[in-house]
C-alpha cells in the first residue's frame, strides 16, 4: 500500500475484496483446471456473483458504473494471486462495443441479463484463420435476407465460446471490391449462440500449451435476425476498434499482476531457500534478475496508469495502450523468466505454480496483439516513420 | 434488536511481522493492514442477524487512528449500516477500549455487543470481558454458536475440555470465536454502497474518558530461533534425555 498519488484511483477496497475472494481458489485449484484443461466455472461464478464482472456495466442496466481504472484492479488482483483472468476478463470489455454503439432497447435487453451473470457475454469473432490482425481482409460474410441475414465464414482463436451465452460478431456486409475504404462494409452483430448452434453455428475447441478454451468456429448459412446488428450497417469496424483500447490497458493491468506474483513468489523462495550455508537470494546472480524485472513492472504499471487516465478523461489513449501492453507483457514474461531460474528444478514442478502461469503470461506477447504491430503502430503513428507493410 | 460490533484493525494476518529495531514494538509502517479475522466473524454474525430479521441494525465501531475508516469500510461493505469511529493517535490497550465502548453502547444503547475473542495483534483478550464488567452486563465468550430467543441468548462457548453452553439474558457482550462462522467477502457493489454509508467520528476527550496507558511496554523482541531436533539411536537414549535435558519425565 502506497500513499504516492497516482494517476488515477487506486481502489484499495475493491482490491481487498477481490484478494479475498481469490484466497479461495489456490494453486491446486488452478493446477486441476490445467490438467483437466476444464473451464474454471467456480471461480468465474464467484466473480460474478460478487459482481465484479459487471463492474463497467452502468448502474442502470445493473452493474457498478465504474471507470476502467476498477476494473484494471480487478484483472490485476486476480492475477497478482495467482489465479487466472483470461477465463472471463472478456465480460468486462466485450459489453462495451454494445454499450457505446448499441440502441437503447438491445442495452436493455442484454446488459442486465449480462450484468447479473444469467447470461455471459464474452466471446468476441474477429480473427479469422487468413486474416489476422488484418481485419478488413476477413471474409466471413453476412448477407441481407428478407427479415435478417445469413452468415458464412469461419472464424479462429474465438476463446470462451463454449462458455458465453452471447457472441459479438464482426462480418462483411458489403464486399470489399464494393466499398470505397476497405475499412467499411463491416458490421457487428450481437448473436445469441444458444439459438444458432447447431443450426448454422458450430464450434470446435482448439487445444493450446495452456488451458484457454480456445475455440474456431463454422458459419454455415447461420441465420440471425435483423435486431443483432449493433449500430449501423458497414460501421463494424471502427466500433471494434473503440473497444480494443480498453482491452488492450485491462491485459496490461493482468500482466503487471502477472509480474508481481512472480517477483513475490521469487522473491519468497529466494530468501527461504538455504544453499551453502545462505539464502540464495544473498547471491546477486539471483537479485539482479528480480531486482530488473521489478523495475521493468513498476514501469510497466506507470504506463497501464498513464493509458488509464487518459482513457477515463476520454482522450486518444491509443499509444499509450499499446505501450502498456508490450511493456506489461514483457515485464511479466522477464518476471516469469527470472522466478523459473530463482526456483532451479523446482520452477518446473507443478506444484509451485509457475510453470503454470509461465506458459499463461506467454500469451499476452501475441495476443490480442502482437509486439511487432506495436511497434509497427508506434513507429508509424507516433514517430511518423513510413507505413512498413 | 440493535447490534454494535467492535473492529480492530490490525497487521494482516498475511504479513510477516518485524519487531521494530529500537524493540518498541512491531513495525507497522508501509505494512499491510486490515480487520482483525476475529472481528470479521463479529461482522459477519451480526450482518446474518440482521439477514434473519433478528436484528433491526448494525452499528460497526472501531478506535483508533485515522485510517480505521478502512476498516469500518469493510464492515459497511459487508452489511452493517453504519459506523463510528472513535479517533485518536494514542495507543490504546484493552481496558481504555473497553471504557470507550462502555460509553458508544451508553450513546448507542444495543441489545449486544459483539467482539472478536481478541486481536491477532496483541492477543491480549481483555476487551469483551472488561467491557460486560463495566456494564454489568452478561458476557458469553469465545462463541462457535449464538442462538437468540425470547430477551434471552443461549452460547455455546468453547472450552478447554470442549464445548460449554450457557444461557444469559439479554443485554450481552459475545465475543466470536473461529468456529462461529465463515465470513463472506464483499460484494463490487456493496463495496461502493458501503461508501455512501454514514460514518461518525468521535473523540475520546468528548466520551469524556481517560485513554492514557496502565502498563508500559519494555521490550518486544523476536521469539528466539528455533533450534533443530536430534535423533536418538534408541527408547533408552529418548527416556534418558527426557529425564535429564529436558526434565519432562
Amino acid at each position: 500500500m502506497s500513499d504516492i498519488p497516482r494517476l488515477v484511483e487506486a481502489h484499495d477496497d475493491i482490491r481487498d475484496a477481490v484478494r479475498k475472494l481469490c484466497a479461495d481458489f489456490p494453486g491446486p485449484y488452478w493446477r486441476w483446471l490445467d490438467r483437466e484443461r476444464a473451464y474454471p466455472r467456480d471461480f468465474v461464478a464467484a466473480l460474478t456473483e460478487a459482481g465484479y464482472l459487471a463492474a463497467l456495466i452502468p448502474e442502470e442496466y445493473g452493474g457498478s458504473g465504474l471507470p476502467l481504472s476498477a476494473a484494471a484492479a480487478i484483472l490485476e488482483e486476480i492475477q497478482r494471486a495467482g489465479c487466472n483472468g483470461a477465463a472471463c476478463h472478456a465480460q468486462m470489455y466485450v459489453m462495451g462495443t454494445v454499450l457505446r454503439h448499441g440502441s437503447e432497447e438491445q442495452k436493455r435487453r442484454w446488459l442486465p441479463e449480462v450484468a447479473s451473470g444469467r447470461l455471459r457475454l464474452q466471446a468476441f469473432a474477429v480473427t479469422e484463420p487468413t486474416s489476422g490482425t488484418d481485419t478488413t481482409s476477413l471474409s466471413t460474410t453476412a448477407v441481407r435476407d428478407g427479415d435478417g441475414y445469413v452468415v458464412n465464414g469461419q472464424k479462429v482463436w474465438t476463446s470462451r465460446a463454449e462458455h458465453s451465452d452471447l457472441m459479438l460478431l464482426l462480418a462483411r456486409t458489403t464486399p470489399r471490391d464494393q466499398v470505397k475504404k476497405r475499412t467499411d462494409g463491416l458490421s457487428v452483430f450481437l448473436v445469441d449462440m444458444r439459438e444458432v448452434k447447431g443450426k448454422g453455428l458450430s464450434i470446435q475447441p482448439i487445444p493450446t500449451m495452456m488451458n484457454h478454451n480456445t475455440t474456431e468456429l463454422f458459419f454455415e448459412d447461420m441465420r440471425i435476425g435483423a435486431d443483432c446488428l449493433v449500430g449501423e450497417e458497414g460501421k463494424g469496424f471502427r466500433y471494434i476498434l473503440d473497444g480494443m483500447n480498453a482491452e488492450r490497458i485491462l491485459i496490461a493491468a493482468e500482466c503487471v499482476g502477472d509480474a508481481r506474483w512472480f517477483i513475490e513468489k521469487a522473491v519468497t523462495y529466494a530468501n527461504e531457500r538455504v544453499v551453502f550455508g545462505r539464502p540464495i537470494g544473498q547471491n546477486q546472480g539471483i537479485q539482479f534478475p528480480l531486482a530488473r524485472a521489478h523495475a521493468q513492472s513498476e514501469a510497466a504499471a506507470l504506463m497501464v496508469d498513464s493509458a488509464l487516465a487518459r482513457y477515463e478523461a476520454g482522450v486518444p489513449c491509443g499509444a499509450q495502450a499499446n505501450m502498456a501492453k508490450m511493456l506489461a507483457s514483457e515485464a511479466a514474461w522477464a518476471a516469469g523468466e527470472a522466478a523459473i531460474q530463482t526456483h532451479g528444478g523446482f520452477g518446473f514442478a507443478e506444484e509451485y505454480d509457475i510453470e503454470r502461469k509461465f506458459r499463461e503470461t506467454r500469451l499476452y506477447q501475441v495476443a490480442p496483439i502482437s509486439t511487432n504491430l506495436i511497434l509497427s503502430y508506434l513507429a508509424e503513428h507516433v514517430l511518423g516513420l513510413p507505413r512498413s507493410y | 434488536m440493535k447490534v454494535l460490533v467492535a473492529v480492530k484493525r490490525v497487521v494482516d494476518y498475511n504479513v510477516k511481522i518485524r519487531v521494530k529495531s529500537d524493540n518498541t514494538g512491531v513495525e507497522t509502517a508501509n505494512v499491510k493492514m486490515s480487520m482483525n479475522p476475529f472481528d470479521e466473524i463479529a461482522v459477519e454474525e451480526a450482518v446474518r442477524l440482521k439477514e434473519a430479521g433478528t436484528a433491526s441494525e448494525v452499528v460497526a465501531v472501531s478506535l483508533g487512528v485515522k485510517q480505521c475508516q478502512e476498516t469500518l469500510r469493510t464492515a459497511l461493505a459487508m452489511g452493517a449500516d453504519r459506523a463510528i469511529l472513535v479517533e485518536t493517535e494514542a495507543e490504546l490497550q484493552p481496558l481504555a477500549v473497553a471504557k470507550l465502548l462502555k460509553e458508544v453502547v451508553a450513546k448507542e444503547s444495543p441489545d449486544m455487543v459483539l467482539l472478536g475473542k481478541q486481536a491477532i495483534d496483541d492477543d491480549a483478550n481483555q476487551t469483551g470481558q472488561m467491557l460486560a464488567a463495566l456494564m454489568g452486563w452478561a458476557q458469553g465468550t469465545f462463541a462457535s454458536k449464538i442462538t437468540l430467543a425470547d430477551g434471552k441468548a443461549e452460547v455455546v462457548r468453547e472450552v478447554d475440555g470442549g464445548l460449554e453452553t450457557v444461557s444469559v439474558n439479554l443485554p450481552l457482550v459475545a465475543t466470536t470465536d473461529l468456529r462461529l462462522n465463515e465470513p463472506r467477502y464483499a460484494s463490487l457493489p456493496n463495496i461502493m454502497k458501503a461508501k455512501k454509508k454514514p460514518l461518525d467520528t468521535l473523540t475520546p476527550d468528548e466520551l469524556g474518558v481517560d485513554v492514557a496507558p496502565r502498563l508500559t511496554t519494555l521490550k518486544v523482541e523476536e521469539p528466539p530461533v528455533r533450534q533443530a531436533g536430534i535423533k536418538v539411536p534408541d527408547v533408552a537414549t529418548l527416556i534418558d534425555k527426557l529425564k535429564t535435558e529436558a526434565k519432562v519425565i
